[in-house]
């Protein structure tokens, strides 16, 4: 076992990820507290990129099958690398590769998992983890001691600046398991987002509606009062899931990010995937009957007043 | 060809959530709990698969969930084929524990495919569909949100699935059988079931009751983790809340709006 903490780097179009950052930029607190170092793992072939300056080594394996994300063929190289690098701990982001890979690696490298980390410390050899659970109303202090660790860590939990330094990595080529050429999987094709009837992201105010709002035929309250204030409506994913909107009005960690100039939630009580993809916006507005409802946690102003009465009544305010 | 859909029960969000006197879990006595809402996202894309091929849909639940027969009826009402409650995992099994009660079950009663919630509010140690994926060595994808058996070419038995990305980016993957599928949402909003029809295939009985032993599991991560302290979160901001009658939250939210000009007149 070494003291060393690997990340794994996920990028995207404009390079590597916001989160990835915010990884390294934790695994090097982490690192210097035990002396060891901060791996980054970039996996497939071409332009490492820039943006791991924080790390002290970057290991590449530039398998061909890599270059696109493919869950077995991921699990599969990492896997391998932390039984022939052995850090103390891997971090994950909590995306849909840490959904995928998380769990499974803790199992198959025999280590202790810690999902929804929003906080981490050390404590001697220990790592201490904090994980939001139960819909952001629960926070679980958790103490990992065992020589392997495993975190998924929610986006946004630490400052992407810690992670955005300059440095020159050592740059580390490592050859890719040979069971890529074996996968019981493969990806058929990549699918870019649907374009919308129109760009939430682009609005100006957002009025938008959780479970809280109860039927498909009641979005229309919330449709008209945003008529008349000229926003644009969008939703949180459960109403998505339920087919009461299309997916390209899905705000949150499986939807799309806005930071509107107002962002008016109606019956959406915050869950931290939600959180995460509306909490920049320059000013919210809550509405929603449980006082305790995380949502108020980010909200600049809140009421508990009833949907169904205030909506009307903003409608009535508004002209109509 | 046999789905298995793995349920939870889960506490309901919208109930005020107590810590446990020692301060290291959740206070379960008096907690309301409701099907995890991703399970039953599972179970409808199960029965879509069904319905389009003839599988059988098998419905699983843990026996030490709070009224998880309610769900499993429910499921048989909605067109589950059989019910199945497991004993011997404890009284509050972590995600490490489920999935080897879960995967001690597939062992002797084989899949093809096991569809469930790609996580539950409560994992705290992991997801189920990725520790069960690795624990019986299937392949497993999660963030799915569309199944459908593979008929041409119909060697070897695989399944077409769509996982999500943020950004509303996705990827189309083929995936041999058996495989663990972790479902974020459904084709279609989950169907519902008649209370008579859930009355009168609760009537009826018929969940089978099985203890499967665990399946052996990692060393580390199957014993739970140490949970030093559970607490609400600190608020670090809170806010300024709007009070009145209705048309009176509403006046002074137009007048907020109005304030940064976002309201005209």
């Amino acid at each position: 076992m070494s003291s060393n903490v690997m990340v794994l780097v996920e990028a995207e179009a404009g390079g590597v990820t916001d989160a990835t950052v915010e990884l390294i930029g934790k695994a090097r607190e982490l690192a210097t507290a035990w002396g060891g170092a901060v791996e980054a793992v970039v996996l497939g072939p071409g332009e490492v990129g820039t943006g791991l300056g924080g790390a002290d080594t970057v290991v590449r394996v530039e398998h061909p099958g890599l270059a696109t994300y493919l869950p077995e063929a991921y699990e599969n190289t990492l896997a391998e690398l932390l039984v022939t690098r052995s850090p103390r701990l891997l971090m994950l982001a909590n995306s849909t590769v840490g959904l995928d890979l998380g769990a499974a690696l803790a199992v198959a490298w025999d280590a202790e998992l810690v999902a929804y980390v929003v906080g981490l410390q050390t404590e001697g050899t220990t790592a201490v983890a904090t994980a939001q659970i139960l819909g952001g109303k629960i926070l679980a202090e958790v103490g990992m001691a065992a020589e392997r660790g495993v975190v998924t860590v929610v986006p946004g939990s630490f400052p992407a600046a810690l992670g955005r330094v300059a440095g020159e990595p050592e740059l580390v080529t490592v050859d890719a398991p040979g069971s890529l050429g074996s996968l019981r999987m493969r990806l058929e094709r990549l699918v870019t987002p649907e374009g919308g009837d129109v760009d939430i992201t682009a609005a100006p105010m957002l009025v938008s509606v959780g479970r809280g709002v109860g039927s498909a035929d009641n979005i229309e309250l919330a449709q008209e009062m945003a008529d008349y204030l000229g926003a644009t409506v969008s939703s949180s994913r459960p109403v998505v899931d339920a087919g009461w909107m299309p997916k390209s009005r899905q705000v949150g960690k499986s939807g799309l990010t806005v930071t509107p100039r107002a962002y008016l939630a109606f019956g959406i009580s915050g869950a931290p995937e939600h959180l995460e993809g509306m909490r920049d916006s320059e000013l919210i507005i809550a509405c929603n009957t449980d006082e305790n409802a995380p949502i108020f946690d980010v909200a600049h102003y809140g009421t508990t007043t009833d949907l169904f009465e205030l909506l009307p009544a903003l409608t009535g305010r508004l002209g109509g | 060809m046999r789905i298995v859909v793995p349920m939870k029960a889960v506490p309901d969000l919208v109930e005020e959530i107590e810590i446990t006197a020692d301060g290291t879990g959740i206070d379960r006595e008096y907690l309301k709990f409701v099907l995890n809402e991703w399970d039953d996202q599972a179970l409808e894309e199960a029965l879509l698969v069904k319905e389009a091929t003839g599988a059988e849909v098998v419905a699983l639940g843990l026996g030490s969930d709070p009224d998880i027969d309610a769900s499993l009826y429910t499921a048989i009402a909605k067109g589950a084929d059989r019910a199945v409650r497991l004993t011997g995992a404890g009284e509050v099994p972590d995600t490490a524990t489920r999935a080897r009660a879960v995967a001690g079950y597939l062992r002797d009663h084989p899949a093809d495919l096991v569809i469930t919630g790609v996580q539950a509010p409560d994992d705290l140690d992991g997801q189920l569909p990725a520790t069960l994926g690795a624990l019986l060595g299937h392949p497993h994808v999660s963030v799915v949100v569309s199944v459908a058996l593979v008929t041409d070419p119909p060697e070897p038995p695989a399944v077409r699935v769509r996982q999500e990305f943020a950004g509303g980016r996705a990827a189309e993957l083929v995936v041999d059988l058996p495989a663990v599928i972790g479902l974020q949402a459904a084709r279609q909003a989950p169907r519902y079931a008649p209370i008579s029809r859930i009355r009168q295939v609760m009537a009826a009985g018929g969940i089978e009751q099985v203890d499967p032993g665990l399946a052996p599991g990692s060393a580390t991560g199957a014993s739970g983790l140490a949970v030093r302290r559970m607490h609400a979160p600190e608020k670090t901001s809170h806010a300024q809340m709007l009070t009145g009658s209705a048309d009176e939250v509403a006046g002074q939210i137009v007048d907020l709006l109005r304030s940064r000009g976002l309201v005209k007149g």
